[in-house]
């Protein structure tokens, strides 16, 4: 859509996943663009590569290894690769955030949620506690839980699996992020609760221009939610390109055997 | 219902019939007990599946458990091949258990890490007594091939394993002694897709090789379209759909299911963004009983039957959990 203007160039990035038995390259040589207010997906199989390549834009290793990163991710004229871990410290969370998979560790079990947002509002906006509050129920309440002054002290236990993602949405949007990446955002949720968050997602990304880079298995969730799509396999990206002509005509191989493989309600139902 | 059933499934005899199932989980720390299961019932003839969908939390692999004893059932029937499996002393329940295997969600924590493949699948072998000692290392070999895995690798560990070889060892662990019927608890939701299209391809060819009857929970209805042939919606406890497949996907009959089907995303992304667009109703599908004539006009108190419609075509619908519209 913009690609004239990418907030982030990625060029041959590489990255190497060093555990204490071996090392393995996880990301081969990749090159992308995320443009401002872009949703952009990565679509691929499990260790193709694509949760590495964002962890590797926030300069994460997965946990319990060491990643060794090479190429050039450009994030409006700044080299992310090559920035100090101080700088870095203001880029991620802040300026980049990043929303994963399981709702239900990546909360603190013993704070409320209330506590847990403040914390981070406090830390990375400056605000004194009564207003961190503040600003922590107006983000709950943008992510749709209901009664957020209240929710705001119950704890994640109190929380279903799809009002704790809500709330980890939150956590990640809370700085007005310009590119929010999510990372099988909804693979741990039920059918009609997915399609509530992936509603959020695209609403939040509306309103907010915020950029989009999402990532997961299944080409039903990426089909509604982004322009553009890049399909990772073996640490490559093997096809990228708009998302009508990816899902109608995929030149490769690989894409079309995993379009081919995913259940269809039934063919009349995607003419309708 | 009962009738109903008798009629779709023909006059072949049912391998498993489920009447009025109910668990009730006790009152625990000052809060009411839990009707996790609510007078469910369901047949399942030779050769069939019946798929069994719903949200997490709705009951279906309680109910799953519960048909094969592994959980204290309140009330109701389980009969398989005809013998009544509630209340069966445990001596001869042991021995009705060769005929009723499960195959569960995560094929990573269902073998034992320490035991090899062999011993993995030589263990219900001996449990069962189905094969004599010096026979077993035979039919272990035959187990891997039916699942199509080299009978090699049955010296190796599961870690060495992906996660669709790992459910293949699981599947074949379930087919040792030959079991009529098995219980798939969310068999693929855990793998990739192309391996979860391999695993289904699996279970069908099994299917009809040894004529095996499934009782198929899982959440992905598109995956539950593609292997059933009958089709069960659940809705917290209770069985609010219940039909062919053609007739719960085609026509549904429960605005639950409607729901349901309405959020399966579709490949297709013209389709799909509209979908997401369009607003979906905020609907209260857990609604009060209600006293009096029920939406098809039949006051179930007074006549004694269960809130749940069966069509002239065997398509049933609970006038139960309809929301206010």
């Amino acid at each position: 859509m913009s690609k004239a203007d990418p907030i982030l160039r990625v060029r041959d990035l590489t990255a190497r996943i060093v555990t204490r038995k071996e090392t393995f390259q996880a990301v081969r040589g990749i090159s992308f663009d995320i443009g401002a207010g872009e949703a952009v997906g990565f679509v691929g199989e499990s260790g193709c590569g694509k949760s590495v390549t964002a962890r590797a834009l926030m300069r994460l290793a997965p946990e319990g290894t060491a990643i060794a990163l090479d190429g050039a991710v450009d994030f409006h004229g700044q080299d992310l690769l090559r920035l100090g871990e101080v700088a870095m410290r203001d880029i991620r969370g802040r300026r980049i955030a990043m929303v994963f998979q399981d709702p239900m560790t990546s909360l603190n079990p013993v704070m409320s949620i209330g506590a847990q947002i403040d914390d981070i509002v406090c830390r990375h906006m400056g605000l004194s506690r009564r207003e961190a509050r503040q600003r922590t129920v107006e983000l709950l309440a943008s992510v749709g839980i209901p009664d957020a002054a209240h929710r705001a002290d119950d704890y994640p236990h109190q929380f279903s699996g799809g009002m704790r993602q809500r709330v980890l949405i939150a956590v990640a949007i809370s700085c007005d992020p310009e590119l929010l990446i999510a990372d099988e955002p909804t693979t741990a949720l039920d059918v009609t609760v997915q399609a509530q968050i992936l509603r959020l997602l695209l609403r939040l990304r509306d309103e907010r221009g915020m950029s989009l880079m999402l990532i997961t298995h299944d080409f039903g969730v990426v089909a509604g939610m982004v322009e553009r799509v890049n399909v990772m396999y073996g640490g490559e990206i093997v096809e990228a390109g708009p998302v009508e002509q990816v899902f109608h005509a995929p030149g490769h191989a690989y894409t079309r055997a995993l379009l081919d493989a995913v259940p269809r309600l039934d063919s009349a139902g995607q003419k309708q | 219902m009962m009738e109903t059933m008798r009629t779709a499934t023909g006059e072949t005899a049912l391998l498993a019939s489920v009447r009025d199932l109910s668990v009730v989980f006790p009152a625990r720390r000052g809060k009411p007990p839990v009707t996790a299961v609510d007078r469910v019932s369901f047949d399942i003839g030779p050769g069939r599946t019946l798929g069994l969908v719903g949200q997490s939390g709705s009951g279906k692999t309680t109910t799953g458990r519960a048909v094969l004893q592994l959980q204290k059932v309140h009330s109701g029937s389980v009969r398989l091949l005809g013998e009544e499996l509630i209340g069966m002393p445990s001596a001869r329940l042991r021995r009705m258990r060769r005929h009723m295997q499960f195959v569960l969600q995560n094929p990573y924590s269902s073998l034992h890490p320490r035991m090899t493949i062999a011993q993995t699948l030589a263990e219900p072998l001996r449990v069962h007594r189905s094969v004599p000692a010096n026979r077993i290392r035979e039919r272990v070999a035959e187990l891997l091939e039916l699942v199509s895995m080299d009978p090699a690798v049955m010296q190796r560990y599961p870690h060495e394993f992906s996660g669709g070889q790992r459910q293949r060892i699981v599947i074949a662990r379930a087919l040792a002694v030959n079991p009529d019927f098995v219980v798939c608890d969310e068999p693929v939701s855990a793998l990739d897709v192309r391996t979860q299209a391999q695993i289904v391809a699996l279970l069908q060819s099994l299917q009809e090789k040894l004529g095996l009857s499934y009782l198929f929970i899982a959440h992905d209805l598109a995956i539950v379209r593609e292997v059933s042939h009958d089709v069960a919606v659940m809705f917290n406890g209770r069985i609010v759909e219940h039909g062919s497949v053609a007739q719960v996907y085609d026509s549904p009959g429960h605005p639950y299911t409607q729901m349901l089907l309405d959020a399966v995303p579709i490949p297709d992304p013209a389709i799909q963004r509209q979908r997401l667009r369009a607003a979906p109703p905020d609907l209260d599908f857990a609604r009060p009983e209600e006293d009096g004539s029920c939406r098809f006009g039949e006051d179930h108190r007074r006549t004694g039957t269960p809130p749940f419609h069966v069509g002239g075509d065997g398509h049933g619908v609970s006038c139960r959990s309809w929301p206010l519209t």
